[in-house]
């Protein structure tokens, strides 16, 4: 095996890890405070594609304004899912709200389906095709937009939730809900803080990933899913510790398809998630934690 | 004991006599997939409902029961017979070892790994193509056949099938009532309770997991021997769903709600021909709508409602 290849594959597994940990990001926000795992998340990450081609193709709206517009619908998305689904849920047993998330998720994907068709749609790359080359491999010029969206988007996040008030609001309904709420944090508005900010980041997930993979309506399961796996390697972090798990995974996965088998891609970070789950549930720099009844 | 068994005398002849309405003809084909769903409604709700542990892998389970008994019967040449129970063991003892460490995950993480494991399931039968077929199936697996009898009409398919459900809803009902229905209800309520009084809770969750998948995996043998054909698409990660809503809307915890789940999930789309295509946005809607407004199904759910109604027409009366 030459020493190209392995990089060419650790280069685009670098960049499909950066879109893990940003959906993976999405769901540690909202399970710090709220205590959900959503299972809608991966869908966010559809609308965000499938938005930005609707926009671009009904409005013939330039790329540029069509993608803040995605983003916002994704978000709109969001907070109606929120407010119709989980808010008024009478008992909110961890069982219930799976079961609501997955409904919800299966909604969004066949109302895109019913509006969007069966097809797979490709999107246009923001900057061009031309091929980079680096050190023997090469990348696309949508490579190095992703890192660097992703770059932006983690800073952006790190500078919300330690120098804002709603962002330490957040992070104090992350440590204890009820602490929270007696020291005057309306708990119910973070909660509703959490859906936005991670519908919004997942959506741009999947706006800038679509140039590369296509969109189609049932892309959301697998990046959900993987994104899932990320924010378990960083222990549900919404901070670098993700990042990291969403990278190892992304590479992981790239180097196993490319010298292992392409057909078992996707079990690569079914099977991770797995051990991680029986083995280290903490994440995999974690400290384990007693449990509290 | 002696109303519900009663109440099952008088379902499994419901049950026996369906076929005379229809005298065969296309719906005798759905009501075959009624009886193998009811299986797999009531494996999982033993699971969901009586245990409180949620799987969304169960679709895995039923697809290495069918792909088993397909690959013996039709590769090997083995007997159908010799094949299902072997199947289910496999099945079953992989559960009982894979259930150590799934169950000790909890509420969210516990959805996620039975994902991940009914995932995981789902692309081997996918890319094992020499043993499988791979994604364009495995065909030509033989009828069951007892003595001189052929099970290869819709009619004698439908009698063998249900003799399994009934006999499944049989053994659950019994399972529900006896000393370890009670100890599941225990965990389901708290786990830490139950564990004070003196129930090995995580035994007992590893069982009954094991119990669970053993049905879904004899429901896949006769899925596969009734069909004659089977392809991965029939195992994936939305007919976990699909099954997870008829538990749902049948209602937790009921043996009876699992087969009321099931045969409308199943008869659902037969009527909705039109909808073909959109049956999951109205899963989707389903599992939603009941969550919210019918948390303990229809079984609970609709002589709670006419209740209400009675309460609010006697209301309006006296005013």
């Amino acid at each position: 095996m030459q020493f190209d290849q392995i990089l060419q594959y650790a280069l685009s597994g670098l960049s499909s890890g950066a879109i893990y940990a940003l959906i993976g990001i999405g769901f540690s926000i909202i399970y710090n405070a709220t205590g959900i795992i959503n299972f809608a998340q991966g869908e966010f990450v559809m609308l965000g594609g499938m938005l930005t081609l609707f926009f671009l193709q009904l409005l013939k709206a330039p790329i540029w304004v069509a993608i803040p517009c995605a983003v916002a619908a994704s978000t709109l998305g969001g907070i109606l899912f929120e407010r119709l689904a989980i808010r008024p849920l009478r008992q909110p047993t961890p069982i219930n709200l799976v079961i609501i998330t997955i409904g919800g998720s299966i909604l969004i994907r066949g109302l895109a389906m019913l509006l969007w068709g069966k097809d797979t749609h490709a999107i246009p790359s923001f900057s061009g095709d031309e091929p980079i080359a680096i050190g023997g491999a090469t990348i696309l010029p949508q490579h190095i937009w992703i890192l660097g969206v992703t770059l932006i988007i983690i800073a952006i996040n790190k500078y919300y939730f330690y120098h804002t008030i709603s962002g330490k609001a957040m992070r104090a309904c992350a440590y204890n809900r009820r602490a929270a709420g007696l020291v005057g944090i309306d708990v119910r508005r973070m909660v509703l803080f959490s859906f936005i900010i991670s519908s919004a980041m997942g959506a741009v997930a999947g706006i800038i990933v679509a140039p590369l993979t296509m969109v189609a309506y049932d892309v959301g399961v697998m990046l959900g899913l993987k994104g899932f796996c990320a924010a378990i390697i960083g222990g549900m972090s919404s901070g670098i510790a993700t990042v990291v798990g969403g990278l190892i995974l992304g590479v992981l996965e790239s180097l196993g398809a490319g010298l292992i088998s392409s057909g078992y891609k996707d079990a690569i970070a079914f099977i991770i998630l797995l051990l991680l789950l029986f083995f280290r549930p903490q994440g995999l720099f974690g400290k384990a934690e007693s449990e509290r009844v | 004991m002696k109303k519900e068994l009663f109440k099952f005398g008088a379902f499994a002849l419901f049950i026996m006599i369906m076929p005379l309405a229809f005298k065969g003809g296309y719906l005798m084909n759905v009501l075959i997939f009624v009886g193998i769903n009811t299986m797999l409604s009531i494996a999982l709700n033993l699971l969901l409902g009586y245990a409180g542990q949620i799987s969304l892998g169960h679709a895995g389970f039923f697809g290495l029961g069918a792909y088993f008994s397909g690959v013996l019967t039709a590769t090997y040449g083995w007997n159908a017979w010799v094949a299902m129970p072997l199947a289910a063991a496999v099945v079953g003892i992989m559960a009982y070892l894979i259930g150590f460490p799934i169950l000790k995950l909890k509420g969210h993480y516990l959805a996620m790994a039975t994902l991940g494991l009914g995932i995981i399931i789902y692309i081997v039968f996918n890319e094992t193509v020499d043993l499988t077929g791979g994604p364009s199936g495995l065909s030509g697996i033989p009828n069951l056949a007892i003595g001189g009898i052929t099970f290869d009409s819709d009619v004698k398919n439908y009698y063998l099938v249900w003799s399994f459900a009934l006999a499944t809803i049989l053994f659950s009902l019994n399972l529900a009532n006896s000393r370890i229905g009670r100890a599941l209800r225990a965990v389901h309520d708290s786990e830490v309770a139950a564990r004070v009084v003196g129930v090995n809770a995580r035994l007992l969750k590893v069982q009954i997991f094991a119990v669970s998948a053993l049905l879904s995996s004899l429901a896949g043998s006769l899925y596969a021997h009734t069909m004659t054909f089977i392809s991965p698409a029939s195992f994936g990660f939305n007919f976990s769903i699909e099954l997870l809503t008829m538990v749902v809307i049948g209602g937790l915890g009921s043996i009876y709600g699992s087969f009321l789940g099931a045969a409308l999930l199943t008869l659902l789309p037969e009527f909705l021909r039109a909808a073909h295509d959109y049956d999951i946005i109205i899963y989707g809607a389903l599992l939603m709508v009941m969550v919210m407004f019918m948390p303990g199904g229809l079984v609970r759910g609709i002589p709670e409602l006419y209740r209400k109604l009675l309460k609010m027409k006697r209301g309006s009366d006296h005013a």
